[in-house]
């Protein structure tokens, strides 16, 4: 029985916002069932009482002093958008027209 | 084609303190050896030219003020393209960034550039490092200095070549699943990464957040231990960044190149002993270790039952932070941006232009991650593979009770020929079986040439302790000691 199937595959990219074509779909579907099958193998692991590990570095809260430190210029911080307006990041319309 | 590039970083940044030669002169070997072969190895993606004249010339003008010189003052390097570096194209090799010139420098560039070290240009490499043979760079693959027809591995490719190609004396890698190690075993060359945490992630384009480790490559182990202690140390800006002296890692490679390993507990991983890798492979695995006994060292197999889980826990682990990582890839504060025509949404355009930009094996991983993050999944996928890597990083614990070090071949195969693995994505990942148990622990681990077979290089790799970074470089440094340096045929 496949993994995951193709409507899966489609429904993650849209999820993922990546607009894949159709025939992108056929192959990445097929591949993603194969790799799927391979990985899990982890569900084999008796791992019940077993913590999960998100990280190898037992550090927590770490903060720094709350003091002003020089950080980008607002042209800094605008020059790699591929658009602006306004000393601001321009994006396209988020809400339709009202009809 | 001057005898300066086969010098190494060492006698290179000696000579430069004594003023036998200038900054100047081995940036001008270097800058000219790129032009001679890089279009047919294609190691680079960007070369700075004036930048790095510039930066030689600084240092030149440093000594000439009687200023002291540190012990890579001058010395040329070549930056995996996946780091940011100020006012320079940095693309992690995908369309998404090209063009993308950061406004500021990685903590690791900081440092080389306090250091007085001259960056020659960027390094190609798998695209965001996702990948084993550099093949997914969305600017072309890099060709395997060895033999123009193989890969040179992945995903730092093009850092590992630069150096086995006489390009550059060093490089900096990424280490997330074998990307330091495996490149440095095809090419023949040293490849280290640092304990987890060793190393600042700040300014390096995130994949895996809780996996990625910036390292040193070289050609010799001395050259990449100087080049660890220059970037290794603990950065505020790093919340993940160990807030503990760096292990004297220099000392420890002069320590081994003495060649004397007596006392020295060698731990063997019984299940890493030759299932999926070459026999030739394993040959040159069995003579090392061999080497090692001569030298004094005592090799024990010890048992790591979970290792060989380790590669299918990666694979959902890693795929899973790369899918919220490169969420920021969305056409607005950065790189490209696709059909913004006035109709479409927001939405439709961050659609487009992540469709565009990001390359078939970034897409196939944001998927595999979104999938294993998801609701009804995340326990039995996500979930699960970090209770694996629980037991992996216990595995690690008891061996290290046992024995000093863990050593095992870095790759279970030789550089193989471009195209052989991309058809099926699963045996482009198995590449990284002996390397990823490492990351999964945030041990350091380093790749050192060992020998050839068929002509082509195996690297060993040595796994060593949390913090134990000095370690490695030791045996390591009496690996090569024992066994020498690999120059491939000429280019």
């Amino acid at each position: 029985m496949a993994a995951i199937s193709r409507e899966e595959v489609a429904h993650l990219a849209r999820l993922s916002r990546l607009a894949v074509t159709d025939q992108e779909l056929d192959r990445l579907a097929g591949q993603l069932d194969v790799i799927l099958q391979s990985v899990a193998r982890v569900g084999e692991v008796a791992a019940d009482d077993i913590p999960p590990t998100s990280h190898s570095v037992p550090l927590v809260n770490v903060l720094r002093e709350d003091v002003v430190v020089p950080g980008l210029t607002r042209a800094e911080a605008l020059s790699g958008a591929p658009d602006t307006a306004e000393d601001r990041f321009r994006v396209p319309q988020i809400l339709a027209d009202e009809e | 084609m001057s005898d300066l590039i086969k010098l190494s970083a060492a006698a290179l940044g000696e000579k430069i303190a004594a003023g036998e030669v200038s900054a100047e002169e081995v940036t001008r070997a270097h800058l000219d050896r790129i032009a001679e072969v890089d279009g047919r190895v294609h190691a680079f993606l960007h070369v700075d030219d004036e930048g790095a004249v510039q930066a030689a010339r600084a240092v030149d003008a440093q000594r000439a003020a009687g200023d002291k010189l540190g012990p890579l003052a001058g010395v040329p390097i070549a930056i995996k393209d996946v780091i940011a570096t100020k006012g320079i194209p940095s693309t992690a090799a995908s369309k998404i960034l090209e063009g993308w010139r950061p406004p500021y420098d990685a903590t690791v560039m900081t440092r080389i550039r306090d250091a007085g070290m001259v960056m020659l240009g960027k390094t190609n490499m798998d695209e965001f490092a996702m990948g084993s043979s550099t093949e997914y760079s969305a600017y072309g693959p890099t060709f395997n200095p060895w033999d123009l027809t193989r890969i040179p591995g992945g995903s730092g490719g093009g850092s590992a070549a630069s150096l086995a190609a006489y390009e550059a004396p060093l490089a900096i890698g990424t280490d997330t699943g074998g990307s330091i190690r495996q490149p440095g075993a095809v090419t023949g060359t040293v490849g280290a990464k640092p304990t987890y945490g060793g190393t600042s992630r700040y300014g390096l384009i995130a994949f895996s957040s809780s996996l990625d480790t910036p390292g040193p490559c070289a050609r010799t182990v001395l050259d990449a231990a100087l080049l660890h202690q220059v970037i290794a140390g603990h950065d505020p800006r790093d919340s993940t960044s160990i807030p503990l002296p760096v292990p004297d890692v220099v000392a420890a490679a002069r320590q081994g190149a003495s060649g004397d390993l007596t006392g020295v507990r060698v731990g063997l991983v019984k299940e890493f002993s030759g299932e999926g890798a070459e026999p030739g492979v394993m040959a040159v695995f069995r003579d090392t270790v061999e080497a090692l006994t001569k030298l004094g060292a005592e090799v024990v197999e010890v048992s790591c039952p979970h290792f060989q889980y380790a590669l299918p826990a990666y694979y959902l682990i890693a795929p899973s932070e790369c899918s919220s990582n490169l969420a920021r890839f969305d056409s607005v504060r950065f790189g490209l941006r696709v059909g913004d025509d006035g109709r479409n949404s927001l939405e439709e355009v961050m659609s487009l232009t992540r469709e565009a930009g990001f390359g078939e094996e970034v897409k196939r991983r944001i998927i595999l991650g979104t999938f294993a993050l998801s609701s009804g999944y995340y326990d039995a996928y996500y979930g699960q593979a970090q209770k694996v890597r629980t037991l992996i990083t216990r595995d690690f614990t008891a061996a290290f009770e046992k024995v000093d070090v863990l050593v095992s071949p870095t790759t279970p195969f030789t550089a193989f020929e471009l195209g052989a693995r991309t058809a099926d994505p699963y045996q482009m990942y198995l590449a990284d079986l002996y390397t990823i148990p490492t990351n999964l622990y945030g041990g350091p681990g380093i790749s050192v040439p060992a020998g050839l077979s068929d002509g082509l290089p195996v690297g060993l790799q040595v796994m060593a302790p949390t913090m134990a970074d000095d370690r490695m470089y030791r045996i390591a440094a009496a690996v090569e000691s024992t066994v020498g340096t690999f120059a491939p045929p000429a280019l």
